[in-house]
């Protein structure tokens, strides 16, 4: 049944903190390769060995650069403004500075930014779908697909604008799977599911019973938990970091949260460092007495 | 978004299909059409033509074509459902009516199945565009001009091979009113169709920035994406070739299905050649496929905003 369900108390979602993600694609990898080969069953890919490897992906992580509108924009202001459509210049009231020489060039900031699906309250991936295939569990809020009864129409993915859902489409070289039989999954949605063969398995150790992206995130930028309880570990940090939805104008209301990056330790130092390197400080009384005189030899 | 063939055939053919079922169910309806067997069964069956062929095409762009069935349960949420449903329930009264035809009924029977045949004919190409219309996504598909287009090209290209029909067996002269109609369709339907156009070129286009929710920390670039090669969603929602050629394909499209049938229905109007109706319903359904390429090649979708662009 493709209307949805009756909100539930329960939330189970992600939380991503995108101030430590450090890009290293391990929770796409080992996201793929859990549901490649775990219990749920195959993720396929259109053509795993030949030229083109185009596959399905649940998971994909994007860097992003970011250049500060003014140099010295702190976090403070940055954090409140995350939520302010309409943020005022920062540079405003600042006399002007044709040169940069009170404000040298800012320097842009990396940020690694994994996408996945958002298993939204409301989402309209799951309302037009014709055949009941696509659903939110009432009891948790895991929206999966059915691939027993998907027609792999694509309208779902077509509906999202988080880009969640990607179809398996045969490829017309690889029509069998490396065992030589049909693939059975081949032209149905696949998306996240926010590894349900995982997180209630009892065969697995308790602590394993999370995705496997969270379990491989090696700077624990990832985050598993319920989001419906609000004194959760992942609702905490939420509340803490002030963790953002995605294009919230969607209205689809997403459950899964991203932390907004921390401020440099001092925003106006990155920035000078940059056009301007600063001598590194070195105590020679910290030195050994060679070395020390060694400095100073090379000092004159 | 990525224009594919099966869905544009589904959307011009079926739409004529409707377009042509819907006038004359109207006209049998309103005791209007000339009646003969062969004057109903001939342009209903080119209709029945028209609506299988892009309903079988629409299949195509399905990963499971042979559970399309099950596309008929979900019709409490979902257009697409509604659209197969329309659609199926539309031929009952298409059967009767060809029936009814067949065997010389020129009855009340046959002014019920004529206005049947018309109200399913609509609300399929509703549902339809609804499909379309109801994306929150695709921003250039949720203007107020998508749901009278959709109408106005399914009674412009149906309309038109149903005079081409009329002029051919008739005589072109018997109904003036239809041609001038059809004339003032075409004139409409191609001001909206501008004005849509409009409206979609003065869209904002999502940005990197706002999709990541980072817009407030500073301008934002997509400076690497997931992979370098091609995903499934770079291919189906960043679609960026068609814009390169699109006003050039604009105006082709305007001319095929707007001035096109306008100076054929002029002309054939003055000069009695019945040949240039067939030819106007020709060019219609040629700028409808022009026309319906744009509507999705040009469409931006959000998700657009997450992957570098190949300007950028």
């Amino acid at each position: 049944m493709t209307s949805l369900p009756a909100p539930a108390k329960k939330k189970l979602g992600l939380v991503i903190d995108l101030d430590i993600c450090v890009g290293c694609h391990a929770c796409a990898v080992a996201c793929k390769e859990w549901n490649d080969g775990g219990q749920f069953g195959p993720l396929p890919d259109d053509d795993p060995y030949g030229a083109e490897p185009h596959g399905v992906w649940f998971n994909r992580v994007h860097t992003y650069e970011v250049l500060p509108q003014a140099a010295g924009t702190s976090y403070e202001s940055t954090a409140s403004r995350i939520h302010d459509p309409h943020p005022a210049p920062a540079a405003q009231g600042r006399p002007l500075d044709p040169m940069g020489l009170q404000n040298p060039a800012p320097v842009p900031q990396m940020v690694h930014f994994p996408r996945s699906c958002l298993h939204c309250e409301t989402p309209d991936c799951v309302t037009v779908c014709p055949t009941g295939a696509s659903y939110k569990r009432a009891e948790d809020g895991i929206v999966l697909v059915d691939e027993d009864k998907c027609i792999g129409c694509q309208l779902c993915a077509w509906a999202c604008p988080y880009g969640a859902r990607e179809i398996a489409l045969p490829h017309p070289k690889a029509a069998t799977s490396d065992t030589g039989r049909k693939d059975s999954r081949r032209g149905t949605m696949q998306k996240c599911t926010l590894c349900v063969d995982r997180i209630y398995n009892e065969t697995l150790d308790e602590r394993d019973r999370q995705p496997a992206c969270v379990m491989a995130c090696p700077t624990r930028a990832r985050m598993f938990g319920d989001l419906g309880d609000p004194d959760s570990n992942v609702s905490k940090a939420v509340a803490e970091r002030e963790g953002f939805a995605l294009m919230p104008e969607f209205g689809y209301r997403p459950v899964n949260r991203y932390l907004p990056p921390r401020p440099r330790r001092d925003g106006s130092t990155a920035a000078a460092t940059a056009t301007n390197p600063a001598k590194e400080a070195l105590d020679t009384a910290q030195l050994p007495p060679l070395l020390r005189w060694l400095d100073k030899a090379l000092s004159r | 978004m990525k224009p594919a063939l099966s869905v544009i055939f589904f959307t011009v053919m079926s739409g004529a299909g409707y377009g042509l079922w819907c006038l004359l169910g109207l006209a049998l309806a309103a005791g209007i059409y000339p009646f003969s067997g062969m004057g109903v069964l001939v342009p209903l069956g080119f209709g029945f033509m028209l609506v299988s062929a892009g309903l079988l095409a629409s299949t195509a762009h399905l990963g499971r074509p042979e559970r399309a069935w099950r596309a008929l349960s979900q019709w409490r949420s979902s257009w697409l459902s509604r659209e197969g449903i329309a659609s199926l329930v539309t031929y009952l009264p298409m059967l009767a009516m060809a029936w009814l035809a067949f065997t010389g009924h020129a009855g009340t029977g046959l002014r019920i199945a004529g206005a049947l045949l018309a109200l399913g004919a609509l609300a399929t190409i509703l549902c339809t565009a609804n499909i379309y219309r109801s994306l929150k996504t695709i921003a250039a598909w949720r203007t107020r001009q998508v749901l009278p287009l959709y109408f106005m090209f399914a009674l412009l290209s149906g309309g038109l091979w149903l005079w081409a029909w009329l002029a051919l067996t008739t005589g072109l002269m018997m109904g003036l009113a239809f041609p001038l109609a059809l004339l003032g369709l075409a004139i409409v339907a191609a001001v909206i169709k501008v004005d849509h156009w409009k409206c979609v070129d003065a869209l904002s286009v999502n940005t990197a920035g706002h999709a990541t929710g980072l817009e407030a920390l500073g301008r934002v670039r997509a400076f690497e994406g997931p992979v370098t090669e091609e995903s499934y969603l770079t291919r189906e929602m960043a679609f960026v070739l068609a814009r390169k050629h699109g006003a050039r394909l604009r105006r082709i499209a305007l001319v095929l299905f707007g001035l096109a049938p306008a100076l054929a229905i002029t002309v054939a109007l003055a000069s009695g050649a019945a040949w240039l109706a067939p030819v106007a319903a020709l060019a219609a359904i040629a700028g409808l496929f022009v026309e319906r390429w744009l509507f999705f090649a040009e469409a931006r979708h959000a998700v657009a905003a997450f992957f570098p662009s190949p300007q950028a």
